[in-house]
């Protein structure tokens, strides 16, 4: 479903990805590890089409479509969901508000009508109850003074209320306490099926114990250098980058 | 078949003739422009008016000629040349078109982004409307159960041939016509607008709304407003129209004044889109209206709504002065400027009475090239003891060439006073466009909904209906705005 070929890209004239090869097809979860600063996150916005980054070499090809002739919105509705690293606060609009706008606009991309008030608040029930997400949180503005964990359980919420069919966690463990995690993985997993495909990234094994990839790769200045098994993040473990410099 | 008496209604509403309703008599003639003595005489004179109103209109036009023009807004005003105004023009009746097909498609497409219904958007471009009985027996139904409260709600004119005592005894009580420059002018020359009275005890039913004055676009470049509410009577006035206004008068001065006596409490609401001007900032409203309510008895309240998303300039200061004991002044705001609009607008609150309390929320959003300042006065005078204000000034920017500023001036000369002031200035940011992008929204929605999100603290304050067009007409006046 998801194809890179080659890719380069750079921020502000300094090239961060520089010549990325990764594939991901329907039904995967994948693992991409790597140390701080060798474009993991870069990597995941460009997939999601932030402006800011541009790409001067290579293809992103997604369900068939040239991924970098898609506007962000249209990636989202297309199916694209990104799980931020650093979520954004937007004071004033209440979460209930935002993900109704959200979820009504990918509808009316897929021709569908809006979801009428009652069903759609049902709706949210239920997917905060799959992430355990307060109740109370829905009501106030978006990521607005939450937690750093609060944070990271509601971008998950967002996706089980969005249904994408490609989501990308962008370090959606860090931050978060051993329950907290817990429901996250089993949020993810409860999602997952045949048809969509995930790939999270992280630093620690420990998530994999919770999700249990199908691939794991590892990012180094801006290249993917190793690829394996769920073995491979015990490795690393054990090992430490240092290892992966050596190759 | 319909009956007679169908008829008969459908010709009431349609012409306006209805007994509360607000026909004023179209005439055709017209003064030659310019303005002086013999002009205001001509005016009074064509209005029938009684000799005491003439005399406040000479007054308050000598007291005119020795001001000057107000230079202390944060404005950039060209010149006006007032001798180029036609100071008297019998409302034109407006050409009137058989569909809305002959009506220009983009004024369209914003009243249905707005959510304006077909017969309403008929009624604001002038095509001639085919009441449904439905429209009609609402509006029979209005007028009769004001009638039955005994509330008065016609126009100013209407007003000063049926209860000129009412309109002596409180015309000028609150905006005295030697205020400033432009209330001046207005109280010289003003042309028509509204007038209500709401009489002792009575809480009035429904909201007073210009929707159901049939002439409300005619009624000139100096509409003249006067609210008084009677010792314990409630009411919700609503002024203006979220639909594009445009008007061939450059100049617009209007005055509002509102007064309410012991334990009487007056809500006014304002949605303001006259034309802004084009993108190149040529054309547009210049909108200079002084707005005031004086909460005359114990315990009297007079709230200020209003959102500003139109005119090219603005400079409007609804304000309320506070001298019963124990009375409340609230004043809530939103004004957006876009392309070249200038906005200087804010709020005074003048504590005279003990135990007066005041709020004031303002949110300014700039975008473009514009400019947006809030100018506020809080005053609190020697009696004003335990006075109370609260202050939230608030300015959100989009885009890097635009301007918003502060004023907030405070004098208390009581120190038992407490006055809190708040105040940010904050961006909206491309991470949180690009959040708001990921999740399929697009950058205009994402920009409404941050905008409404910013406001809403001053649109919960809006009546149901003029709420939901309040916020669509956020979003779409910052069209264009980022990208
Ligand atoms: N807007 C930006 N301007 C300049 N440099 C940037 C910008 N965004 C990222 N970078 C740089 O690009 C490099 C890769 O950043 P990226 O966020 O992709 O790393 P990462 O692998 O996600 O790291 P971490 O594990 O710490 O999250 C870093 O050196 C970072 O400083
Ligand atoms: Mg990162």
């Amino acid at each position: 479903m998801l194809n890179i070929q080659d890719l380069h890209v750079q921020i502000n004239g300094k090239e961060i990805i520089k010549g990325l090869h990764f594939s991901v097809n329907k039904g995967e979860v994948h693992a991409i590890m790597g140390p701080n600063g060798t474009g993991k996150s870069t990597l995941a916005n460009v997939i999601a089409g932030k402006e800011q980054y541009e790409v001067t070499g290579g293809s992103i090809t997604y369900k068939g479509l040239n991924l970098l002739d898609l506007a962000p919105e249209d990636r989202a509705r297309e199916g694209i969901f990104l799980g931020f690293q650093y979520p954004v606060e937007i004071p004033g609009v209440s979460m209930t508000n935002f993900m109704r706008t959200a979820i009504n606009e990918q509808r009316k991309y897929k021709g569908l009508p809006p979801m009428a008030a009652g069903d759609f608040l049902r709706y949210m029930k239920e997917k905060q109850q799959l992430v355990e997400l307060q109740d109370k949180l829905s009501n106030r503005s978006v990521n607005e003074g939450f937690s750093g964990g609060e944070k990271k359980r509601n971008e998950i919420f967002q996706m089980a209320m969005l249904e994408p069919e490609l989501a990308i966690l962008d370090e959606t463990d860090s931050g978060l306490d051993i329950d907290a995690l817990k429901i996250v993985a089993n949020g993810v997993n409860k999602l997952r099926r045949p048809d969509n495909a995930t790939v999270v990234i992280t630093h620690y094994q420990r998530l994999l114990d919770f999700i249990v990839p199908d691939f794991v790769h590892v990012l180094y200045e801006g290249r993917i250098v190793k690829s394996g098994g769920k073995e491979l993040a015990l490795e690393l473990e054990e090992k430490g980058y240092e290892w992966i410099k050596g190759i | 078949m319909a009956s007679d008496e169908t008829n008969n209604i459908l010709d009431e509403v349609t012409t306006g003739e209805y007994k509360y309703g607000f026909f004023t008599e179209v005439e055709t003639e017209t003064i030659p422009p310019g303005l002086s003595e013999e002009t205001i005489r001509i005016i009074s004179e064509k209005k029938m008016e009684p000799e005491w109103l003439l005399e406040f209109r000479l007054k308050a036009y000598r007291k005119w000629l020795t001001m000057p023009e107000p230079k202390w807004a944060h404005l950039q005003i060209p010149p006006i040349d007032f001798q180029e105004i036609i100071y008297y023009a019998a409302p034109k009746p407006k050409k009137e078109l058989t569909s809305l097909d002959e009506v220009d498609p983009e004024l369209l497409d914003t009243f249905n982004r707005l959510g304006i219904s077909l017969d309403e958007q008929k009624r604001l471009s002038g095509v001639a409307v085919d009441a449904v009985f439905d429209s009609v027996s609402v509006k029979t139904t209005f007028s009769e159960t004001l009638a039955r409260e005994g509330i008065i709600f016609c126009s100013f004119s209407e007003a000063v041939q049926n209860h000129p005592e009412l309109v002596k005894q409180y015309l000028g009580t609150v905006v005295p016509y030697a205020d400033n420059y432009f209330a001046a002018l207005n109280s010289a020359v003003f042309s028509d607008g509204s007038f209500c009275y709401i009489p002792k005890g009575v809480k009035c039913p429904v909201e007073l709304s210009t929707y159901f004055r049939i002439n409300a676009a005619n009624t000139g470049q100096f509409e003249r407003t006067l609210i008084v509410a009677d010792e314990g009577a409630y009411v919700s006035y609503m002024e203006g129209c979220t639909a594009p206004m445009r008007d061939e008068n450059q100049l617009h001065a209007a005055i509002v004044e509102i007064v309410a006596m012991k334990d009487a409490e007056v809500k006014y609401s304002t949605v303001q889109n006259w034309y802004p001007g084009d993108k190149e900032g040529k054309g547009g409203i210049y909108n200079f209206v002084t707005k005031r309510g004086l909460c005359k008895g114990e315990r009297s309240r007079i709230s200020w709504t209003q959102v500003e998303t139109g005119s090219a300039i603005t400079w409007k200061y609804p304000s309320c002065i506070l001298m019963g004991d124990h009375s409340v002044g609230e004043f809530y705001s939103v004004a957006v400027t876009n392309n070249h609009q200038q906005a200087d607008t804010g709020t005074k609150m003048i504590h005279l009475g003990k135990n007066t309390r005041s709020t004031i929320i303002s949110k300014g959003i700039s975008a473009g090239k514009s400019n947006n300042s809030y100018r506020g006065l809080v005053r609190v005078a020697k009696n004003a003891v335990n006075a109370r204000n609260f202050s939230q000034c608030d300015s959100l920017l989009l885009g890097s060439q635009c301007g918003a500023h502060t004023f907030p001036y405070i004098r208390t000369e009581n120190n038992t006073s407490i006055i809190e002031h708040e105040a940010t200035t904050s961006k909206i940011s491309d991470d949180q466009l690009f959040y708001c992008n990921q999740r399929g929204i697009d950058t205009e929605s994402a920009i409404g909904l941050i905008v409404n999100g910013y406001a809403r603290e001053v649109l919960n304050h809006l009546p149901m209906e003029f709420a939901v067009e309040a916020q669509k007409l956020l979003a779409i006046s910052l069209e264009g705005s980022v990208g």
